[in-house]
């Protein structure tokens, strides 16, 4: 980067984030009743796996069930980990097509060092972040020299090689197509097995609340206002002296951190690695998952990535059940195909609700603006090319 | 020698199939801004409907096969212009929309191929020539990978004639330059969005179809493991530019057969590659402009 004429005095970048001011305005009047509505959601999710609600068509026995239980804390990995997306791409307008490699580097990174070390689980953990942050910085480093597209696809090429690495099985320490089991010698025994699906599970709500709160500490910091100040507008943050590039570079690397966290939670809840986790596929679903919630929105990457995980795992449900099996070739073919529902609702999305659900919600809240709000979100798009 | 010169074919081989994605990706760049992620759908989907009139009517004879080429092309061709028309289009200037758009579409589809025709691969075959070898300086190369090259070669250049030579080309050209001067002239540069989609759809239709001879099968998820090359070959070859992609898909397919006869890892390869290209020279090779 050039900008050697950079004084030394910190970017102040309010009259540039409009957007971020807003939310910091309006922030004192709703802070304490938002803080305690969110408080009691969290107290609540936390007890779930003491009581016995029925959820039918949703989740696949009452809430104390391991099989429900499994389920709902898959959501809150996968909200969590749509989360870490939101962080590069709707503050930081970085659209990276690579995010499962950091994903993948805390199942694998974590399923290797249990695997083939007698290292205890904290240990561990702590190697495979130390791993996965450096790993973040080399790729970061290299792929933020460009920008835009270019940079979606260099973040793609990357994730890619990792996935060929992972598919090979070099010296045997991946397993190469089958995935590699959760070496449990080094594991606690309340992490282990079904009956402590509920350790996992406030395992997995802890993951989400923790990641919630860092991606929150980072939009309210300066260097997430300099972030979103770069995605409005990059070369302005340069003339009032602000380092686009180092900033981009912070929020990459720590998205990616979050990201391997979460990928570490998810090996120990699946007790299992499989390749799938570090596919080009995988980030495009993460993409997926924050559009549909609403680009921009924190609760909407949550919303998006919890629903997206409901309906791909429960659109299977409903391909098999005689209700479809029934109809003729040309309704039962694509209705057995989950991915082509979710893709075909991704499409309808973008092309006619663009802010997702967050962006319908305020709309539905808020009908005096209805014109801002939409337009807000499709600026927000606009912004990362 | 022999193997240096197997290694060699087997990459042109692999690298007009490349080129043959990769060129209707950069022109499509070029003119539009967007990066179509439906483009290895275009390029599966050609491979079964060159695979369908193969199966249909007998795969045996040098006209059917030359019928299943043009089957893929057209089915290329009539995907992609759909695809502008009832996707992108009404997206008009909406760039990272009109990307997440084709990301969908890309998803759907493939999932869609797979509920149709199976996620097994489907052997195919074609006339016997194309699975016989040819020696050339004492090394056997497939005569399936001569097929191919040439095809690449003659898209390559009536695509060149096309943007050269004719009306439509101009306009084209014109707009990959400057679009909104274009539009101030008064020339409709919508048909122009809409017919470099069909050309790069029909180049990717027929690169599905010498795909799947080179591969010797069909399956829905051939587009999407030749689409990561193709965008490598894009990025390094220069976005938007037609002779950068043609050198790079030759210079990425080469190194990758190399890399992987001797040392295992071509794929990581191309990746470092990249990696070094952009350091090097962050518009690609041929580029003009950083996106």
């Amino acid at each position: 980067m050039t900008t050697q004429t950079a004084p030394p005095a910190p970017a102040t970048p309010a009259d540039d984030a409009p957007r971020a001011e807003r939310t910091v305005r309006r922030a004192p009047s709703g802070t304490i009743v938002r803080t305690v509505a969110g408080l009691a959601l969290v107290v609540l999710l936390a007890c779930l796996p003491l009581l016995a609600i029925h959820v039918p068509g949703v989740l696949p026995g009452p809430t104390y069930t391991p099989g429900a239980l499994q389920m709902m804390a898959l959501c809150w990995l996968i909200g969590a980990l749509a989360l870490s997306y939101h962080l590069l791409f709707g503050v930081a307008g970085l659209l990276s097509f690579g995010h499962a490699l950091y994903f993948a580097a805390g199942v694998y990174g974590l399923a290797i060092v249990l695997d083939t070390t007698e290292i205890p689980l904290l240990p561990a953990a702590a190697l495979v972040l130390v791993g996965g942050i450096v790993l973040a910085h080399v790729v970061g480093a290299i792929s933020l020299r460009v920008t835009g597209i270019s940079f979606a696809m260099v973040t793609l090429a990357f994730a890619q090689a990792g996935n060929v690495l992972v598919r090979r099985n070099p010296g045997g320490a991946t397993g190469g197509e089958e995935g590699l089991a959760l070496a449990t010698a080094n594991v606690p025994d309340a992490l282990v097995g079904v009956l402590n699906t509920r350790n996992l599970y406030w395992l997995a709500l802890g993951v989400l609340v923790v990641v919630y709160l860092v991606v929150l500490w980072v939009e309210r910091s300066r260097a997430g206002h300099v972030a979103a100040a770069t995605r409005e507008n990059e070369v302005r943050v340069r003339v009032i002296g602000g380092r686009p590039y180092l900033v981009k570079l912070l929020v990459f690397v720590l998205a990616a951190t979050l990201a391997t966290v979460v990928g570490m939670a998810y090996l120990l809840l699946q007790s299992g690695a499989v390749p799938r986790a570090t596919s080009a596929d995988f980030t495009l679903t993460l993409l997926v998952m924050v559009v549909l919630g609403g680009v921009g929105s924190r609760w909407g990457a949550i919303v998006g990535g919890v629903l997206y995980t409901i309906l791909d795992q429960r659109l299977g449900t409903l391909a098999s059940s005689a209700a479809v099996a029934d109809l003729p070739a040309v309704l039962r073919v694509p209705l057995s195909e989950p991915l082509f529902l979710l893709g075909t609702l991704f499409v309808l999305v973008v092309m006619f609700l663009p802010g997702g659900i967050a962006g319908a919600a305020s709309r539905l809240a808020a009908r005096r603006r209805p014109r801002e709000d939409r337009e807000g979100a499709r600026e927000r798009l606009e912004e990362v090319a | 020698m022999s193997t240096i010169v197997l290694l060699l074919v087997t990459g042109l081989g692999l690298g007009a199939l490349y080129f043959l994605v990769a060129s209707g990706l950069s022109l499509i760049y070029g003119l539009m801004g967007v990066l179509n992620f439906a483009h290895g759908s275009f390029l599966t989907l050609g491979a079964f409907g060159g695979w369908f009139v193969a199966r249909t009517l007998g795969a045996d004879s040098w006209g059917v096969f030359a019928l299943s080429l043009l089957a893929g092309a057209v089915v290329g061709a009539a995907a992609a212009a759909l695809t502008e028309l009832l996707l992108i289009r009404p997206l008009y200037e909406r760039h990272i929309e009109q990307v997440l758009v084709t990301v969908g579409l890309s998803l759907a589809s493939v999932a869609l191929f797979e509920g149709m025709w199976g996620s097994d691969p489907e052997f195919i075959s074609g006339p016997a020539w194309l699975k016989g070898t040819t020696d050339l300086a004492g090394a056997p190369v497939p005569n399936d990978r001569f097929v191919a090259i040439a095809a690449a070669a003659l898209v390559l250049g009536a695509i060149v004639l096309f943007l050269r030579r004719t009306r439509y080309g101009l306009v084209i050209r014109a707009g990959v330059e400057n679009r909104s001067m274009v539009t101030a002239l008064g020339i409709d540069v919508r048909k122009a969005f809409t017919l470099v989609f069909a050309v790069g759809g029909a180049a990717a239709g027929l690169g599905g179809v010498l795909a799947s001879q080179y591969f010797g099968y069909v399956s829905p998820h051939l587009g999407g493991s030749l689409l990561i090359f193709a965008f490598i070959v894009t990025v390094i070859g220069g976005l938007g530019s037609l002779t950068g992609a043609a050198v790079a898909s030759v210079l990425v397919a080469v190194l990758q057969q190399f890399a992987n006869y001797y040392l295992g890892y071509g794929d990581l390869i191309v990746v470092l590659l990249l990696a070094l290209v952009l350091l090097v020279r962050p518009t690609g090779l041929l580029g003009r402009a950083a996106a």
